[in-house]
């Protein structure tokens, strides 16, 4: 990472304005956004929107062909652009033909993407923003923070002294009078311009509409009152049919602003009077800049599906302590940096992709079904294989992948923890090698690993039979945990074996683009666990599940290694999360927990990958209750802990303020313990207790439930 | 259709539209000439099948002849809308003409005028019947303008109107 991206996430972090009103507002849009979808199934609208969105990103080319020859037919004209430089030229052409000296703009990230307006004002066009918050970035020169709300960053004050410093002297930090300061002083601006510049949130091939979706009723004056009105589309825009405009409608207003429909939405087919009564001259930029790029590649087409509602930047950990302009970009977030990958170039995402700490919050708002974390993940992998990878970071995976090397290291640091936390290569180990103890305290490891612990595990001979994936944190840091799995699984009458060959999930090398290292991984555990005549393999560890079930497979696709295959399914296939397998024996009435008095009150918190990837929610706290303790939900109980692996050690900045927050939700219960899946989430939330000096118990459930079986 | 009407009603009035329901034609005229006394200021009237069926009243600052200067002074604008849909609390017309959309968007009050027959259920009851083809300008109204660009707190009446005052009339003119 360079050190003035490092320098833009400090001067963020220590923003309090910044850190904030994004925190408040995130609160708040979570509340808003369930409320505005109420009485209606969000997953059936998403899935019409996918579809919707899927075969336009799959017919660029025939759509804008159509939209063309409907739009030219109702009287527009329109120009198909395959670069910035074409677009901006076809406007100062056309602005210059017409004597235009004066523009009017309603908000449009097309143009943001394009920097359009400096383009013009250099040939001494005047161009005023009239969407009150990309006004307001206008004038103090700054790139919008957000894709729906451009100054979200700024307070009243700043915005006050914007407004007095650039255009009026005086004015006061007062929201309604800020308001209608803008509204009076645009409102000539609206009256004198020649041209209006608009987006489109759709266009209809079917039809040759536009459809522009807004609220402050700017882009109907921008269409309406100058002479000319220009509309620059990104082609992803294009839609089939007028019926498709349905979901988009349903999702945007909800996902961006929760509101059910925005106060305005205009569609505009071909030339409407002018003022005068005379016809309005149309024009439409189609856009493709590296639109149809990305529709040609398999993994990428689907961030076509975007429709720019920002839910993916309300609802991430990450962007509301930084907000945007870290991302330095004109999209930002999740999928501003897919989009800045493709529309600048892949290595202006070096840094920025790193910022994702692969919580999977986005994916499961998206309106468009983006697997955003997924496009991150193939980002990374991407850099790696251009730029190579850093030589003692590819040391470190060989290492990895060597699992007797591997393993006698971690054995040896079990012994003298020290001598391997010293220098960069350790830093970069799975994570219980590390020194770094700024914000919590590290787990030892343990005296002997699961592994040599299992075997002592005296064991009920049972007709069914699960081979445990323990995951390094398990074997190496916490083998009680294993045992208890062990435990409560003998006791539901299943025998547990530990098939000797398994070694680290890859998930780390996955995370950090080093796709072929996992690959290995992903071997060497399928030979290992297929081995065994098992009904189940189970793991307590929900990021090595979903590497199990998922990655495996997902890794050989990336890198074509169609052979491997068919064997990662049959694993995924037996795969199962602890919870949810026990759940499953529970309710098959298999095992029966102790009742009677109340054991505790316990709060729960949510592992990504158990919530969002394997969808494990309930089984938890369904056990918890069985066996007989009071669950208490916390605020926020699925926001990410901070934890994600090596995230903590790269940016221990981002990881420490999440951490933080999770702990003020925890304590704020008043429950005497915390339960968790994860032994990654019982790592990065123990510590930060212990540092606190609390009393509260952090435990995984398995732990939890061993103790209360009957 | 009461059903239809009390959804309307809620959910408009939940994004600070002002629902009004007159029993005749005669009962809107005297609802919009009251509106302008007290509100002052000059008004301005677009043509619609209200005013061809009802003839055209003279209020006191009212005028019919819409053009953008006037538009820009005027302190209310009325005009007629084609649907109204009942799950949102929108307004859909087709504003193609250039009269409805000045009297709609520059005045400081919109007065939108709809026959209580109008009335839909949702988006796609209105997308099955109007035609981009027919349509060169559809405009969907919900509520005023309105802008949380300032930390996030709604403030109503930016660019467009601050206020929506539609007016449900039974009977066949509007
Ligand atoms: S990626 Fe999805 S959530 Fe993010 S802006 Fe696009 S549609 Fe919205």
């Amino acid at each position: 990472m360079t050190t003035t991206f490092k320098e833009s996430i400090q001067d963020a972090l220590a923003n309090p304005n910044l850190r904030g009103a994004l925190g408040r507002f995130s609160e708040a849009y979570k509340i808003s956004r369930e409320k505005a979808y109420a009485g209606m199934d969000f997953e059936a609208v998403r899935d019409a929107v996918r579809d919707v969105k899927a075969y336009g990103a799959s017919h660029l080319e025939e759509l804008a062909e159509a939209f063309k020859a409907k739009a030219e037919a109702a009287g527009a004209k329109v120009y198909r652009a395959s670069d910035p430089a074409e677009v901006k030229a076809y406007i100062l052409a056309l602005a210059k033909e017409n004597g235009v000296r004066s523009i009017v703009k309603s908000k449009s990230m097309a143009t943001e993407e394009i920097h359009l307006n400096k383009h013009l004002e250099a040939e001494g066009i005047e161009v005023y923003e009239t969407d009150l918050g990309e006004w307001i970035i206008q004038l103090c020169h700054q790139t919008p923070s957000h894709m729906v709300m451009p100054a979200i960053h700024m307070t009243k004050e700043e915005v006050a002294e914007v407004f007095s410093t650039k255009v009026e002297e005086g004015q006061q930090p007062d929201i309604p009078k800020l308001v209608k300061f803008a509204r009076g002083k645009l409102r000539n601006r609206f009256l004198g311009a020649d041209m209006g510049i608009s987006g489109a949130n759709i266009a209809v091939a079917e039809t040759g509409s536009l459809v522009l979706i807004t609220n402050e009723g700017n882009a109907r004056l921008v269409t309406t009152l100058p002479r000319i009105h220009v509309a620059v589309v990104g082609i992803e825009k294009l839609v089939a049919t007028f019926q498709d405009v349905q979901p988009i409608l349903q999702a945007l207003p909800r996902n961006a602003t929760s509101q059910l429909l925005t106060s305005y939405v205009s569609v505009i087919t071909g030339q409407v009077p002018n003022t005068d009564g005379s016809p309005k001259q149309l024009h439409i930029i189609l856009m493709d800049n590296k639109r149809s790029e990305m529709a040609a590649d398999p993994k990428f087409r689907q961030a076509l599906q975007c429709i720019r509602c920002a839910s993916c930047l309300n609802v991430c950990p990450v962007f509301r302590l930084v907000g945007g302009h870290v991302f330095g970009k004109v999209y930002t977030g999740g999928i501003g940096t897919i989009l800045t990958a493709w529309f600048d170039e892949l290595k202006q995402s070096d840094d920025i992709q790193g910022l994702c700490i692969q919580c999977g919050a986005c994916k499961d708002v998206c309106p468009g079904r983006i697997d955003i974390p997924e496009l991150i993940l193939e980002l990374r992998r991407r850099l790696a294989v251009e730029k190579g990878m850093p030589l003692v970071q590819k040391a470190i995976f060989a290492v990895v992948n060597n699992r007797r090397l591997f393993h006698s290291l971690l054995r040896a640091a079990s012994v003298a923890q020290k001598p391997f936390a010293k220098g960069g290569f350790i830093r970069h180990l799975p994570l219980f090698l590390s020194d770094l103890t700024d914000f919590r305290s590290l787990p030892a490891i343990a005296p002997r690993p699961f592994r040599d612990t299992f075997k002592e595990i005296v064991q009920p001979e049972c007709k069914e039979k699960a081979a445990i994936y323990a995951g390094c944190l398990i074997d190496f840091s916490y083998p009680e945990m294993g045992e208890s799995v062990v435990r409560v699984l003998n006791k539901a009458g299943i025998q547990v074996v530990f098939p000797e060959g398994q070694t680290c999930c890859g998930a780390p090398a996955r995370y950090n683009g080093a796709y072929e290292t996992a690959a290995g991984n992903a071997k060497d555990n399928i030979k290992a666990l297929l081995e065994e005549d098992v009904t189940y393999v189970v793991s307590a560890c929900p990021t090595c599940t979903v590497a199990l079930k998922d990655d495996f497979i997902a890794t050989f696709e990336s890198l074509g290694m169609e052979d491997a295959i068919g064997d990662a399914r049959k694993l995924a296939a037996k795969t199962l999360d602890f919870a949810t397998l026990v759940k499953k024996l529970v309710d098959e009435g298999r095992l029966e927990f102790k009742d009677g008095q109340q054991a505790e009150t316990v709060t729960y918190h949510d592992s990504c990958h158990l919530k969002r990837t394997l969808h494990a929610q309930q089984a938890p706290r369904d056990l918890l209750k069985k066996a007989g303790f009071t669950v208490t939900e916390m605020k926020e109980c699925d926001i990410c802990c901070g934890m994600a692996g090596s995230y903590s050690l790269k940016l221990p900045e981002l990881s420490a303020p999440i951490l933080e927050r999770k702990l003020e939700n925890i304590k704020d219960t008043g429950a005497t313990s915390v339960a968790m899946d994860c032994p990654g989430c019982v790592m990065q939330i123990r510590g930060g207790l212990d540092k606190l000096g609390s009393g509260i118990k952090v435990e995984h459930t398995a732990v939890r439930l061993a103790k209360r079986l009957k | 259709m009461d059903n239809l009407f009390a959804s309307f009603k809620e959910r408009a009035e939940a994004v600070s539209a002002e629902v009004h329901r007159c029993g005749t034609a005669a009962e809107a005229r005297d609802f919009v000439q009251g509106l302008l006394k007290e509100v002052g200021g000059t008004a301005l009237w677009a043509p619609c099948a209200f005013l061809e069926a009802e003839g055209r009243p003279a209020f006191p600052g009212l005028s019919y002849d819409v053009t953008r200067e006037r538009a820009a002074e005027a302190k209310v604008g009325i005009s007629q809308m084609d649907w109204a849909l009942a799950d949102t609390g929108t307004l859909v017309v087709d504003a193609t003409g250039v009269e409805g959309r000045l009297v709609s968007t520059l005045p400081q009050i919109h007065v939108a005028l709809i026959g209580a027959d109008r009335l839909l259920p949702d988006m796609a009851s209105v997308l099955g019947r109007i035609k981009p083809s027919k349509a060169g300008y559809l405009s969907m109204i919900t509520g005023p303008s309105r802008t949380a660009d300032i930390e996030r707190v709604l403030t109503i009446g930016v660019h467009g109107p601050e206020r929506l005052v539609i007016v449900f009339v039974e009977g066949s003119a509007a």
